[in-house]
């Protein structure tokens, strides 16, 4: 499997992010919720691989791994 | 509604008579007891009595389903049926089809293809009214009789007392003309997801319930909609619910339509509120008949052991499906299929009592397999928050555009039949050969010149051999196992190769009554082979 990163790895991340607010920008609350849940999916989509994905799934709850 | 003409679920097809048994001095006993008339029933009675066990089928009614309930039925149970030698009329009348739509809100967001794999006899789905089916399952009782076959069907026949013992089980029944009592060997109940043979025996069905109602009606129409199936999520004409308009043979439509949970069901039953519903989703000037509808709510659960002593659960019975991926009727064939070689080799005395145990497990982990299936698909259907929503509609709005989010998109993952993967039944692998066909597989079928593979096997165990050499035929532990001899060159298409050899120049199989692969291996060897067919018999 690929390893899930979670060490820096987007290049010029402030552009990223700044992108991301921009996407979402004049949306609503639950437009926003609708447009992350789109993202999620192709997002994961792309990554594809099921163990890095349960890895990214674990690591977004904030619960520290045993 | 009036309606002209008689339908055959109007029509008694095995009245009440009177039976000998009614005046027996004694309980007279039986081999096989089933109760329950309906598909998976009459399956179970079939197959034992082309075998050649005794059998009798009590029901406490004397027709065929009402209205069409399952309609749907999948590949390997066709098969099945072909074996019990009602599968061609089967086909004949149903409906194939292949192509699925699935709309979403006011649009159609993409459409299917099944693309069933080539060399297979029969198709990956027919749509066939359950009324039909187990006429033709009754077609196939009377042929077996006329044959001189031990089975028959006492219509109106409702068991109300069940005595069990290690050896028998007793049953009182209550008939038109008052009650008796008979005595049975083995009791097999098959007597839907209410049973009350479960009811009688106190035994316990856990689950899960779903706090949704669905309206049913079929309707007739001379329509041009496609054979096709088509899936709404979030319809204009049914908002925040699902719908589903399939086909089926006669011009009879099968509408599905989610009503939600707080509702009146007597109310929406009556038909002046189902038609408005109706000319919503089919158009104002659609002229249709209302034929049949029905209102159903559905549980997800099971019995924790399908077996109790002399008693054997099966179907509905035994385990109870959301309706989505057709696993209901589909899998209690598959129930039967499995159960019936393992209970006919312990009539004979060629297998011990605890082979039965291996129905209750293999089958205890097909149910398993099935409700999880048809949960996930009811959660999809119904999402349970707002965020599994949000997910929900995210997927469908994606697949509009975008291929990956397809099979994403949960309406339904139709029955597929279970490889029994840790079986006690199986012997190891010892074939480097297809995944597919492992040890606990259904055997695929294959082209053979003008004829399948799988018409070549079942009832019996079978040892198939693909370019090597074997006896011709095999006996041992009192069973004697004939030889198919096959080569890769009787099937130019190369499916024979594909599924049964893979890298491997050769293969043998030792392949269960019910078309389950035992054991496989590169070539034969007769003490393998033994210890394969002790360990299918259930005696180690």
């Amino acid at each position: 499997m690929t390893q899930l990163i979670l060490t820096p790895n987007i290049p010029a991340a402030d552009d990223f992010y700044a992108e991301l607010l921009s996407t979402h920008e004049g949306l609503s609350t639950e437009e926003s919720h609708k447009l992350n849940a789109r993202l999620v999916l192709i997002l994961a989509n792309h990554i594809g691989d099921r163990e890095a994905l349960s890895a990214a799934l674990r690591a977004a709850t904030l619960k520290k791994e045993d | 509604m009036n309606k002209p003409v008689k339908k055959i679920f109007e029509v008694p097809l095995y009245p009440y008579t009177r039976h000998d048994d009614q005046d027996a001095a004694r309980p007279p006993r039986h081999k096989v007891v089933v109760i329950g008339a309906g598909p998976v029933g009459l399956a179970a009675a079939i197959d034992l009595a082309q075998q050649g066990v005794e059998v009798v089928v009590l029901d406490e009614n004397d027709k065929v389903s009402f209205g069409s309930r399952a309609i749907c039925f999948a590949k390997r149970p066709l098969e099945i049926l072909d074996r019990l030698g009602c599968g061609q009329p089967m086909v004949d009348k149903g409906v194939i089809w292949n192509l699925g739509k699935v709309f979403f809100d006011d649009r159609k967001v993409y459409d299917f293809n099944l693309l069933p794999e080539e060399g297979h006899r029969r198709p990956a789905f027919i749509n066939l009214q359950q009324y039909y089916f187990e006429q033709f399952l009754v077609d196939r009782v009377r042929a077996l009789q006329a044959e001189g076959a031990p089975i028959e069907i006492r219509g109106r026949n409702k068991v109300s007392a069940i005595g069990t013992h290690p050896d028998h089980v007793t049953l009182e029944i209550d008939t038109p003309e008052g009650s008796y009592n008979i005595e049975a060997d083995w009791l097999i109940a098959c007597d839907g997801a209410g049973s009350p043979t479960r009811a009688m025996l106190g035994l316990d069905f856990v689950g899960r319930v779903f706090e949704d109602n669905f309206l049913i009606a079929d309707v007739v129409m001379e329509a041009d909609f496609p054979t096709e199936r088509w899936f709404w999520f979030d319809p204009p004409f049914n908002r925040g619910q699902s719908a589903l308009l399939h086909k089926q043979p006669d011009g009879v439509w099968r509408i599905d339509l989610q009503l939600g949970w707080d509702i009146d069901k007597d109310r929406e039953k009556r038909p002046e509120n189902v038609i408005p519903r109706l000319k919503a989703m089919l158009g104002e000037d659609v002229d249709f008949e209302l034929e049949w509808v029905s209102i159903y709510t559905f549980q997800c659960r099971r019995m924790e052991r399908f077996r109790h002593g002399r008693v054997l659960f099966a179907g509905d019975a035994a385990h109870q499906v959301s309706p989505f991926g057709a696993r209901g009727a589909n899998s209690g064939l598959q129930d039967t299929d499995n159960l019936i070689w393992k209970l006919k080799l312990v009539i004979d005395g060629k297998a011990p009592e605890n082979l039965l145990d291996s129905y209750d497990l293999e089958r205890v982990y097909g149910a398993d397999e099935n409700i999880l299936n048809s949960s996930r698909s009811t959660d999809f259907i119904t999402p349970k928050s707002d965020i599994s929503r949000i997910l929900r509609d995210a997927v469908l709005d994606l697949s509009e555009t975008y291929e990956f989010a397809r099979p994403l998109v949960n309406s339904g993952r139709l029955s597929v039949p279970s490889t029994y993967d840790g079986s006690p039944l199986n012997s190891a692998d010892a074939l480097a050969g297809p995944n597919r066909t492992r040890p606990g597989s259904p055997c695929p079928d294959a082209p053979l010149g003008d004829d399948f593979l799988l018409s070549k096997l079942g009832n019996g165990f079978t040892l198939m051999t693909i370019d090597t050499e074997a006896p011709e035929s095999f006996a041992a532990e009192g069973v004697t196992i004939p030889r198919l001899a096959l080569s890769v060159r009787d099937d130019p298409s190369g499916a024979l190769a594909a599924r049964y050899l893979g890298d491997a120049p050769s293969a043998v199989y030792l392949i269960r009554p019910d078309q389950h692969v035992a054991a496989r291996w590169d070539s034969f060897d007769a003490p393998r082979v033994t210890a394969a067919l002790t360990r299918a018999l259930g005696k180690e």
